[in-house]
């Protein structure tokens, strides 16, 4: 027997030379971090403790952002292409060259026709920037990725009730004592929902989650539905159903925060048939019983009637929009009995929730001492909740019905009374906002003029056709046809769209394609071979490309990088300055609004530089108003940390809302601090400013909340936001499209519009389903993302891709084995538009008639610093190339994009197929498979890496 | 053969909760990142960027299903080490490298004295031992022992970094030899397990079973019924439309 005294082992070894805060980009969760520096490198990344967002803890990305950081594919200095597009032909070039070409470029645009500038920003977390640059340079066209993300939920629930789910608000974990989720695996608040859930089962709170795939947070909810994709409007639309048969509905709230009251003009045909009946000083009316009268709908002494049929002064009738609304749901379209077979879930299982639902928000309401004041001034002893929770995201989001089903959710949540109360959703400061918000989109026609800023941000929300980006006959004015009669209310734009529409010139061709950090020639694009033919195409008389210039930024050697004539190489999120702030996309917590900066933790190694310093500098040289002063030097000549601190937007508002005025100590409004990002680091790179007690619930109604967020500058007036379970502005759409008003849609789009832009929410079937023959294409197909790879672009991460490097199309094994499928055999998927390949693998918990994949975990050979032979190319597949990025011709040859009629939200989710045994010579890995692309990057053969053992060697 | 310590003072494990583990996989890499720089460094990894990426992981997550229909479920298991009470991957190692410390029961590897001879990884039927093919020697979960007593980390950081990091609370370390310990009370509370006791290495590790289900078998609000008014199905759509309105025509102030 071997017995030896036990080594003696170093217990206190000093793992950091210097601890630095930062914040996290491994996904859009944005998690504080503590990274650990050892000899001037990273050696490990943990969570902050003290960060609103994360509190302490961090994902199985977070954890591998180290190996992010140190990757192979990392680009290394500004590329110019010198062969042709997609040959990976490039030459390095200095920083100069190429902020003089991108210059030059963009110059020339600007002088001529801004429009023909397309600047599209993907995954950006620095769109109060970029925004602000696309309206100095004066081209409307810009937008990120919310188009072909989730504009459906952020347009739903700011249309709707001036919040939206995930980072306007989130439910109240704390006290809530029922939880619904509808379309999540892994997605949007990564980070909060684990923690979360985590409580909320210690708690006992019952969880439901509605998804078709039992994996994520499915797998340890209470109740899973395995509900058929882009049916859950059905389902939440017969749970309302029960709710209004059950008389389960919160009547108090509809008429104290809702326009339930509020009267619907009756006169079918009329130019004001649905509209709201208005007094002559635009008041919305109500009948109040008390007096027997019509009266302005917003007074506090009315008795307003929810339902009758009533005439107004000048004869026409009305009636109030609950009675509207009441009449829908309980028609038998929405009973659980009819809807049942469509979802999948049985009308016993609907029935139940919905009581279970009532019994949470009524049985068990809270009662908080918490005394708050209304906007009518009157103070109210007690905070009462109903302690129902949602959320939701991209599984509602990403279908054609997406826009009509989040206002389903919503409606739900506000017949239950469980807005921004105890228990319930609660909004996040600078939410709630009013419904809409008062911007309007920029651009309209005849005011994009060369040498000239538009009047607003880019971006906006329309409240009638008269805000609409079109031409006198009906005509698309922006490249991605956002504000269009294609997608009228499409706040995030649709940049899935600008690469086909600018190489087809539909409707016009741009000169510069600008684009940062998306993936657009590949997981990011729907029909990718499509897109790919329109990056190359050439114009046959001038052997031109159809896009003549594209210039992308990004860190890494992605797909789209061969595809682009100008590289300007970005750094790690380890490398640089960011500001997370309220003026873009916040990181609040429900008691308090919160922002938060990246700073460098380390210099970058090689010749790259942040993207928005460069486009900071671009805007100098274009001498873009703002970026440059009065004497035409660069306002902010140390780059975008110049700008985050010296940036104003509005006199005393800025880009950080802490530590602002001289001394640093404002909140929100103050003179620039020279010391604020000294200041933020202090503090652990964010900044969280706490609501008093009063001003924590009822926001939209909340007196004191309401004057302290005008003040802050978060909203224009003190009014409450009045939650809009009837939308007036689509009527006005819809009535433009029966002939009424000055701006109509051109005779293609008065159908669509008429049919889809209904001011109450309803449920209609996903497109593609519709115009597909169900019996050749019988499958629905969706994708979920792997918890360790979602939202973070890349499998060049070595860590990452050893636990996930190809994906299966997993099926239910019962329905399998009716095809003959068998467990790892290759099938054949197929769309309308394409046939991939791929291996099978068989589970139970996913709905019978659905397959699913793990989203971009395909990879396109020779990118991403992967080998040739590696899994993500050879065994990777994606469902992009099935899903087309138009719908079939309508009459007249017009073929709308694929995507929400109402936001242009793209229509991911929407896909069918049919699923088949491969043919015996179709067993050797994915297909298609692109030919592989070439890359400037060197990297030696790794066989082996021992990252570490230098901090542990340092150390020893 | 290595003999074992007769008695521990401390039996210092994890407790691992599948009723809330999502299988995000924040465990894996957390403890890949601090270990690959710490006690067992490197974690080293053959092949990162090629065809068959494979490395040495001292935590893993395997995702499965169990049960069929409605009684059916998904279950993440994260596995690693349980620092067995009498770990046959100790007693077989031939030179004295493995072995359980007398202090806390932490089972480690000493990497000057293992001759990566792998006897461990065969006599471990958890599968929780690792050969490390750049070092030449074997790896496992040290309970971070470089953590957990580290006087340069705050107090609050001085566990081990799967526990640091686990977003659901899913994972709890403490001492699992004393009956008052925070961990000790989790497993009687949930009704802690062993993995695989029929073996009789006594495991430390405890994994806490699911919780029992709300779900359409249960009531939301255990014994008290919801209170629905029970009215009739909607066989006459108009029928319900007049008795909802009559309902909600009530007298509502603002």
């Amino acid at each position: 027997m071997t017995s030896t005294a036990e080594p003696t082992i170093d217990l206190n070894v000093r793992a950091a030379d210097e601890i630095k805060t930062t914040t996290c980009y491994m996904c859009a969760c944005r998690c504080g971090i503590k990274v650990y520096l050892k000899n001037g490198k990273v050696r490990y990344i943990e969570g902050n403790r003290d960060h609103p967002v994360n509190k302490g803890v961090l994902c199985g990305k977070g954890a591998a952002g180290i190996m992010q950081h140190y990757s192979p594919a990392r680009l290394t200095s500004p590329l110019r292409r010198v062969g042709p597009r997609g040959s990976g032909e490039f030459e390095e070039i200095s920083w100069d060259e190429a902020l003089a070409e991108a210059t030059d470029w963009l110059g020339a645009v600007r002088a001529t026709d801004p429009k023909k500038l397309a600047f599209f920003t993907g995954r950006d977390q620095s769109q109060a920037l970029t925004g602000w640059f696309a309206q100095q340079f004066g081209t409307p066209n810009f937008a990120a990725h919310g188009g072909f993300c989730s504009v459906n939920m952020a347009a739903a629930g700011l249309y709707t009730f001036g919040g939206s789910f995930w980072e306007f608000g989130e439910p109240d974990w704390e006290r809530t004592k029922y939880f619904l989720m509808f379309g999540v695996a892994e997605d949007h608040g990564s980070n909060p929902i684990k923690a979360a859930l985590g409580k909320l089962k210690a708690r006992g709170v019952k969880f439901v989650s509605v998804n078709p795939v039992r994996t994520g947070y499915s797998a340890i909810a209470d109740e899973w539905i395995g509900i058929k994709p882009g049916t859950d409007g059905l389902l939440v639309g017969a749970l309302i159903h029960e709710l209004m048969r059950t008389e389960k509905i919160d009547l108090d709230s509809l008429v104290r925060y809702t326009n339930a009251p509020w009267l619907v003009i009756q006169s079918p045909g009329a130019a004001d048939d649905g509209l709201v009946a208005r007094d002559g000083s635009g008041k919305p009316l109500a009948f109040d019983k008390s007096r027997g009268e019509i009266a302005d709908a917003t007074r506090v002494d009315i008795t307003p009637a929810l339902v009758g049929t009533f005439k107004l002064a000048d004869g026409r009738t009305a009636v109030p929009s609950f009675q509207l609304l009441a009449g829908r749901f309980l028609a038998k379209t929405y009973a659980p009995d009819t809807v049942a077979a469509e979802t999948g879930v049985p009308a016993a299982t609907i029935r139940r929730l919905a009581q279970e639902l009532a019994h949470a928000a009524f049985d068990e309401a809270i009662e908080l001492d918490v005394p708050w004041t209304d906007w009518a001034g009157r103070r109210h002893e007690k905070t009462i909740g109903r302690p129902v929770s949602m959320h939701a995201m991209r599984g509602i989001s990403a279908h054609s019905n997406g826009f009509h089903t989040c206002r389903l959710i919503h409606t739900l949540q506000i017949l239950l009374g469980s807005i921004d109360c105890p228990g319930g959703y609660r909004y996040k400061a600078p939410f709630p906002r009013p419904t809409p918000p008062p911007n309007k989109p920029q651009g309209k026609h005849g005011t994009v003029k060369p040498m000239t800023p538009l009047a607003g941000a880019p971006l906006g929300f329309t409240t009638g056709p008269e805000d609409l980006l079109v031409g006198p006959d009906g005509t698309p004015e922006r490249i991605d046809k956002a504000y269009s009669w294609d997608a009228p209310l499409s706040a995030h734009g649709l940049m899935h769209m600008v690469i086909n529409n600018a190489g087809s010139g539909d409707p016009y061709p741009v000169d510069v394609l600008f684009m940062y950090m998306a993936n657009m020639s590949w997981n990011s694009s729907m029909n990718v071979p499509g897109t790919l033919a329109h990056l190359t195409a050439k114009d046959p008389a001038t052997g031109d490309y159809k896009i003549p210039k594209i210039i992308y930024s990004d860190a890494y050697y992605s797909e789209m990088v061969p595809y682009a004539d100008l590289i300007l190489p970005d750094t790690t999120y380890l490398e640089r300055w960011d500001c997370i702030s309220l003026l873009d996309r916040p990181i609040s917590d429900p008691d308090g609004p919160a922002d938060s900066i990246r700073q460098p933790v380390v210099e970058p190694d090689r010749d790259v530089r942040a993207f928005q310093t460069v486009l900071i500098e671009l805007g100098a040289r274009l001498c873009l108003p703002g970026f440059v002063d009065a004497k035409g030097e660069p306002r902010y000549p140390g780059g975008y940390a110049d700008y985050i601190v010296n940036h104003e937007r509005a006199p005393g508002i800025g880009p950080l809302a802490g530590f602002r005025g001289a001394d640093g100590k404002s909140f929100g409004k103050g003179a620039p601090n020279p010391r604020q990002l000294e200041q933020y680091i202090a503090n652990g790179c964010h900044y969280v400013h706490h609501l008093a007690p009063e001003q924590r619930f009822m926001k939209h109604v909340n007196k004191a909340y309401l004057e302290w967020a005008k003040d802050k500058g978060f909203i224009g007036s003190t009014d409450p936001i009045i939650f809009q379970l009837y939308l007036e502005p689509l009527q006005k759409f819809r009535l433009a499209a029966q002939g009424h008003g000055a701006v109509q849609p051109p005779a293609s789009h008065r159908q669509r519009i008429a049919a889809f832009f209904d001011p109450l929410p309803f449920w209609y079937a996903p497109f593609e389903g519709a115009a597909l023959d169900a019996s050749d294409f019988p499958m629905y197909a969706i994708t979920q993302r792997p918890m360790h790879m979602y939202h973070s672009w890349g499998s060049q991460n070595a860590w990452l891709r050893q636990i996930t490097n190809e994906n299966r199309l997993y099926m239910q094994r019962d329905k399998a084995k009716s095809l003959g499928i068998r467990d790892d055999d290759w099938v054949a998927i197929t769309s309308n538009i394409g046939r991939v390949t791929a291996q099978v693998r068989l589970m139970d918990g996913v709905n019978a008639d659905t397959v699913w994949t793990w989203n971009a975990i395909g990879k396109r050979g020779g990118v991403w610093g992967l080998d040739k032979d590696a899994p993500e190319v050879t065994h990777g597949f994606l469902l992009n190339h099935l899903i087309s990025e138009l719908l079939p011709e309508r009459e007249g040859g017009y073929r709308f994009s694929n995507s929400d009629p109402v936001t242009g939200q793209a229509a991911w989710y929407d896909l069918r197929v049919r699923v088949e045994k491969a043919r015996p010579h179709e067993i050797d890995g994915t297909t298609p498979r692109f030919e592989r692309l070439q890359s400037p990057l060197t990297r030696l053969k790794d066989t082996q890496s021992t990252f570490g053992t230098e901090f542990a060697e340092a150390a020893r | 053969m290595t003999t074992l310590p007769m008695t521990t003072a401390k039996k210092l494990g994890l407790v691992i909760d599948l009723d809330t583990c999502v299988g995000c996989q924040a465990c894996a890499t957390s403890c890949k990142e601090w270990n690959t720089s710490g006690y067992s460094a490197p974690l080293s990894d053959q092949d990162p960027y090629g065809a068959d990426p494979h490395g040495a992981w001292l935590n893993r997550i395997h995702s499965y299903e169990v049960g069929e229909g409605d009684t059916g479920r998904t279950v993440h298991f994260p596995r690693s080490c349980l620092h067995c009470e009498t770990p046959a991957c100790v007693t077989v190692c031939p030179t004295g490298a493995s072995y359980k410390r007398a202090s806390d029961g932490i089972v480690l590897v000493n990497p000057e004295t293992c001759i990566g001879c792998k006897l461990c990884s065969w006599a471990c039927p958890y599968g929780a031992r690792e050969y490390d093919y750049a070092h030449g020697v074997m790896k496992k979960c040290t309970l971070c022992v470089d953590r957990i007593y580290n006087e340069t980390l705050e107090p609050e950081d001085r566990v081990p970094a799967c526990v640091r990091a686990c977003p659901t609370g899913a994972r709890h370390f403490g001492d699992l030899g004393d009956s008052d310990s925070q961990v000790s009370k989790l497993v009687a509370e949930r009704g802690g397990f062993d993995l695989m006791p029929e073996f009789g290495y006594k495991p430390v590790n405890k994994y806490l079973p699911p919780r029992p289900r709300r779900d359409a078998t249960t009531s939301a609000s255990g014994d008290k019924k919801p209170a629905v008014r029970e009215v009739e199905s909607d066989a006459d759509p108009s029928a319900l439309t007049t008795r909802f309105f009559t309902w909600a025509d009530k007298v509502l102030s603002r």
